[in-house]
């Protein structure tokens, strides 16, 4: 098999697209919407996709286009939450363990891998059935649950560069330890840490999906991709489109992040 | 030898902590569980004689090792809104989650490893790529809508089963099994994509190694380097992670039972979640958590079988 040694790659390519079409949805999203995603109409229950309603209207007459716009914003934000938070402390935690070891660094390791060994929905379950539902305890549970993948990762990173050459020189010409850290090692993490960043997102919306389509997440009157799912199913034979758009735009929100991690994974490669 | 019984020590360590975890989690829960059965109006007499009854006046160390050997001995404790043992409350939905689990596991088995041996000998790039991208997309699907997915297309649009209507097992083993098929094929679906990946990645990998090159240098045929050559050392990896979905499978279960209106553990625990139920809650975790244990247990001990070099370390 021959290699490509270009940077840029199909999956690059058409994940970049897709993720930059959805993103501009979402940012459609927080400003305009084509009718209030409230706004109920009796006399316009379960119309098929048409012109005036491009994904068609639900159970109360709502415009599902408004409604998938407004649950992606809801979904992506949270998503967004969920990312930002374990990230940092992942890292934080990672870059330490890995550049000092030792004892503390053992210990929060074995921690990480058992944590790790249990499927996210189920710990996620535990988690908010102990604290209760709701978006904030939803962001709380997963941000909880994906730190150890990306302490793991910046441990393993941390632990390989501390040896090299560069860094040892940084060391003997006495650069502070936290710009040793921050300035030197993270930047060379970054080609493997990105496609971990876009993976944890991808989990982020799906796991937020579940818990909210099994009614422990995002609660109702608040607007959720998962939500509106797990109302659409009971309409599943009357009006598929809404389970189906609904559905789609998950799809296509996580597909676009997981073309671009799997196009980043493979330029690593080479 | 001494490697197992080392291994299976950790186990049990492991196995022990797991159930100290599952006990402390419903100790912190903010609500009293008192309150929750009685309400709010009740007498301080009649809540201290409940909380006698229930034995939760004693230490929480103590309640954990009566707790513990009463699991032991397959006694959960008593559920909070059905007053009845936990445990005959799961004695009908375990063989049925138990059931749809292993329909998944095998479905998963025959589907990916033929295809992942097929997108692993593809030549052209073309097809490739193709493969590649449809795993991806089906790796993008969560798995309650690919469920909600399987329901339309084969329940309502090709009317090949009636979503919503479960046929016991009790009722009829065949009836069941022809339901169960389709969530157990949601279920494994995605991990079907991840596993054929996976499996696609270590061929291409073997067929660029040394020994290949050797025997292929001295005459081997394609399939022969491929069936006898590459392929077993390719399944290692594949073993392990195969061994590890069976408890992704488990939890995935929880989620496709709610799509198909299964009455297994899944639907039960999140009734009892909502219902504030914590013995059930905390049985039903416990059981999925040692599970989980015992399936990395097994991965561990079929990757040393499988891999020799695994074995001298």
């Amino acid at each position: 098999m021959k290699k490509k040694t270009t940077g840029i790659n199909s999956f690059l390519i058409s994940g970049a697209v897709l993720s930059a079409l959805m993103l501009g949805l979402i940012l459609l999203g927080l400003v305009w919407t084509p009718y209030s995603p409230t706004a109920m109409d009796g006399a316009a229950k379960f119309q098929p996709p048409s012109p005036a309603h491009l994904l068609g209207t639900d159970n109360f007459g709502r415009d599902i286009f408004s409604r998938v716009l407004q649950g992606a914003d809801a979904t992506f934000l949270i998503a967004l939450c969920v990312v930002a938070v374990s990230c940092t402390l992942g890292v934080l935690l990672g870059s330490l363990c890995g550049y000092y070891g030792g004892l503390a660094d053992l210990i929060l390791t074995r921690i990480c891998d058992s944590i790790t060994a249990f499927p996210a929905v189920l710990l996620a379950l535990v988690i908010v059935s102990l604290t209760g539902r709701g978006k904030a305890n939803v962001i709380f549970a997963l941000s909880l649950l994906f730190i150890p993948s990306f302490a793991r990762l910046t441990r393993g990173e941390f632990a390989r560069c501390r040896e090299l050459n560069y860094v040892k020189s940084a060391r003997l010409m006495g650069v502070s330890t936290g710009r040793i850290l921050f300035r030197h090692i993270l930047p060379n993490t970054l080609p493997v840490l990105l496609p971990a960043v876009t993976i944890g997102f991808n989990n982020a919306i799906l796991s937020e999906a579940s818990m909210s389509f099994l009614g422990i997440g995002v609660q109702p009157t608040e607007a959720s991709l998962g939500l509106m799912l797990s109302d659409s199913q009971t309409y599943l034979q009357s009006a598929p489109w809404y389970a189906l758009c609904t559905g789609g735009a998950v799809v296509l929100l996580i597909l676009g992040f997981s073309l671009l991690s799997e196009g980043l994974q493979r330029r690593k490669d080479g | 030898m001494k490697q197992l019984i080392k291994k299976t020590l950790a186990l049990i360590i492991t196995l022990f902590i797991v159930s100290l975890l599952a006990f402390l989690a419903f100790q912190i829960i903010p609500e009293d569980p008192v309150t929750h059965l009685l309400g709010t109006e009740a007498t301080p007499e009649a809540a201290a004689a409940l909380r006698a009854q229930l034995g939760l006046d004693r230490p929480a160390l103590v309640r954990y090792f009566s707790w513990l050997a009463g699991v032991l001995r397959g006694n959960f404790g008593e559920s909070y809104s059905y007053h009845m043992p936990v445990r005959d409350m799961l004695a009908d939905k375990l063989p049925l989650t138990g059931l749809l689990t292993g329909l998944s596991f095998l479905f998963t088995l025959l589907l990916s490893i033929p295809l992942g041996v097929l997108a692993g000998s593809l030549r052209s790039r073309l097809l490739d790529n193709l493969f590649a991208a449809l795993d991806q997309i089906l790796m993008s699907v969560p798995p309650f809508f690919e469920g909600m997915l399987v329901c339309w297309l084969f329940g309502l649009v090709l009317r090949l089963f009636t979503p919503g209507d479960y046929v016991s097992y009790k009722d009829s083993w065949s009836g069941c099994i022809a339901y169960l098929i389709f969530p157990a094929f949601s279920i494994a679906l995605p991990r079907v994509a991840m596993t054929v990946k996976l499996l696609r990645g270590a061929i291409r990998q073997e067929m660029g190694q040394d020994y290949i090159r050797t025997s292929r240098s001295r005459g081997a045929g394609r399939a022969w380097l491929l069936f006898r050559h590459a392929l077993p050392n390719a399944l290692i990896p594949v073993i392990t992670f195969m061994a590890v979905s069976l408890a992704e499978i488990m939890t995935a279960s929880i989620v496709i039972e709610q799509v198909f209106t299964v009455p297994g553990v899944g639907r039960l625990l999140l009734a009892s979640i909502s219902n504030g139920d914590f013995p059930v809650v905390q049985a039903i975790v416990l059981i999925l958590a040692a599970w989980i244990v015992l399936v990395n247990f097994a991965a561990d001990l079929l990757y040393a079988l499988a891999d020799p070099r695994v074995r001298l370390d």
